[in-house]
């Protein structure tokens, strides 16, 4: 149970994706304008993750790894596939991702507007497959990548909410024109990193 | 979707061109500069935080982006109308995905350090927005020789940031540029010291944000009124 409990902090706060390992950045400096859509895609990322790398460690587990095979057939024990698991992730997380669609789309509708483009944009979330591929190279089990893929997302939503209440104040600042908007977001996002980097040093 | 695809098609069958007609090299100019994927269509940034505190790494992740936004954008174009509609994203992923295996296999075997030192980063090829949104916004309504062009030129805009970003984060950070050493011994013994700062990938946010700051000063219209 510690542990479970320290990879959710260790993954959510000193191992934040965003903001220690830069992954996922492209839908976090595009949808942070508002802190409202920031929501939404915070919470949709918090359910992908959180399904998509237990069941990528299943599929890792019992299909790719060299002999997991062989519950099939003796013959395949020496199988290896691992080199399919990038596709086979990415499978998973497209049919993931196009399930959370159909499900805002029924359930609320006015955040399936204001998310748009960015919500099938997911699928291509560093973070989400970058999080599947740490677990494989951390060699979790499953109940610890259940607890992974939860506390990543719950980082990633973290980190976004924080960076879209700052945009949404930076609005009222005397910047420069050509800095405004992209520019200073990228800026801040660097500051927000370094201060990220003080939790480092915390052993769990 | 298939109202673009039409006006599209339409306005390809009036212009029968040469294969590097103005236009065609447009495709590849334009996104070195004004329609940069990197600082103007904001894709593909993790990457480029990612593999630039050296330059070796940064060319070869620019190189490996080019020649899959390039071949992935020619194989969606070539098979755009037999694609349906609903699953078109598992159908461009799973080309993307295939094309990044090889290009993960082909790194494996011949350049093996730097394949380990680019570790999940190549794999995160698949998940780089360019490719995806390259085949989004371009190959699924145009044709394939327009498609790779458009491919190549988003490719190499990325790595011109890329490059960019990691001879400054190298030159500062290490004081090496490709492994040599650049800045001689007497400034160090000087007082001068490597910037520990240049190493993180915050330092690649913050040089990123001075190149946006630098290209749309010089460029009026691509400022961000919000």
């Amino acid at each position: 149970m510690q542990d479970l409990v320290n990879i959710f902090i260790k993954s959510a706060f000193i191992e934040n994706l965003i903001l220690a390992y830069y992954i996922g950045m492209c839908s976090f400096l595009a949808v942070s304008k508002t802190v409202k859509t920031a929501i939404g895609l915070g919470a949709a990322v918090i359910f992908v993750l959180g399904i998509t790398v237990p069941v990528n460690y299943l599929l890792q587990q019992y299909l790719l790894v060299e002999g997991a095979l062989g519950w099939l057939h003796p013959s395949l024990a020496t199988v290896d596939l691992t080199f399919l698991s990038f596709i086979v992730f990415i499978a998973v997380i497209a049919s993931m991702v196009q399930l959370v669609e159909m499900v805002i789309e029924k359930s609320s509708p006015a955040l399936y507007n204001a998310l748009g483009i960015f919500l099938p944009l997911i699928t291509v979330n560093c973070a989400i497959l970058g999080a599947a591929l740490f677990m494989v190279q951390r060699e979790y089990n499953f109940a610890e990548s259940v607890v992974y893929g939860l506390g990543g997302g719950f980082g990633w939503a973290l980190a976004i909410v924080a960076l879209a209440s700052i945009r949404e104040k930076l609005r009222y600042s005397a910047i420069p024109a050509p800095l405004r908007g992209l520019g200073i977001a990228f800026i801040i996002t660097g500051l927000m990193g370094i201060a990220f980097m003080s939790l480092m040093g915390i052993k769990l | 979707m298939s109202q673009a695809t039409e006006s599209t098609a339409v306005a390809q069958q009036q212009n029968k061109e040469a294969l590097f007609s103005p236009k065609n090299r447009r495709l590849v100019t334009d996104p070195l500069t004004d329609n940069n994927p990197i600082t103007i269509q904001v894709l593909g940034l993790c990457s480029a935080l990612a593999v630039t505190t050296q330059v070796k790494p940064a060319l070869i992740m620019a190189i490996c982006v080019t020649v899959v936004t390039a071949f992935a954008n020619l194989i969606i174009s070539l098979i755009r109308n037999g694609i349906p509609n609903r699953i078109r994203m598992i159908v461009q992923l799973v080309v993307i995905a295939t094309l990044v295996v090889l290009v993960d296999q082909v790194l494996r075997a011949v350049v093996y350090d730097v394949s380990k030192q680019l570790s999940v980063f190549i794999g995160l090829i698949i998940t780089n927005c360019i490719v995806m949104g390259r085949l989004e916004a371009f190959a699924m309504g145009n044709k394939p020789w327009p498609s790779f062009l458009d491919g190549i030129g988003n490719g190499l805009g990325y790595g011109v940031i890329l490059v960019m970003v990691a001879v400054l984060r190298e030159v500062f950070g290490a004081g090496t540029l490709l492994g040599f050493k650049v800045i001689p011994q007497f400034i160090y013994d000087a007082g001068y010291t490597n910037n520990g700062v240049m190493v993180t990938p915050a330092a690649a946010m913050f040089i990123i944000g001075i190149i946006i700051w630098i290209q749309r000063a010089r460029n009026p219209k691509l400022v961000d009124i919000s």
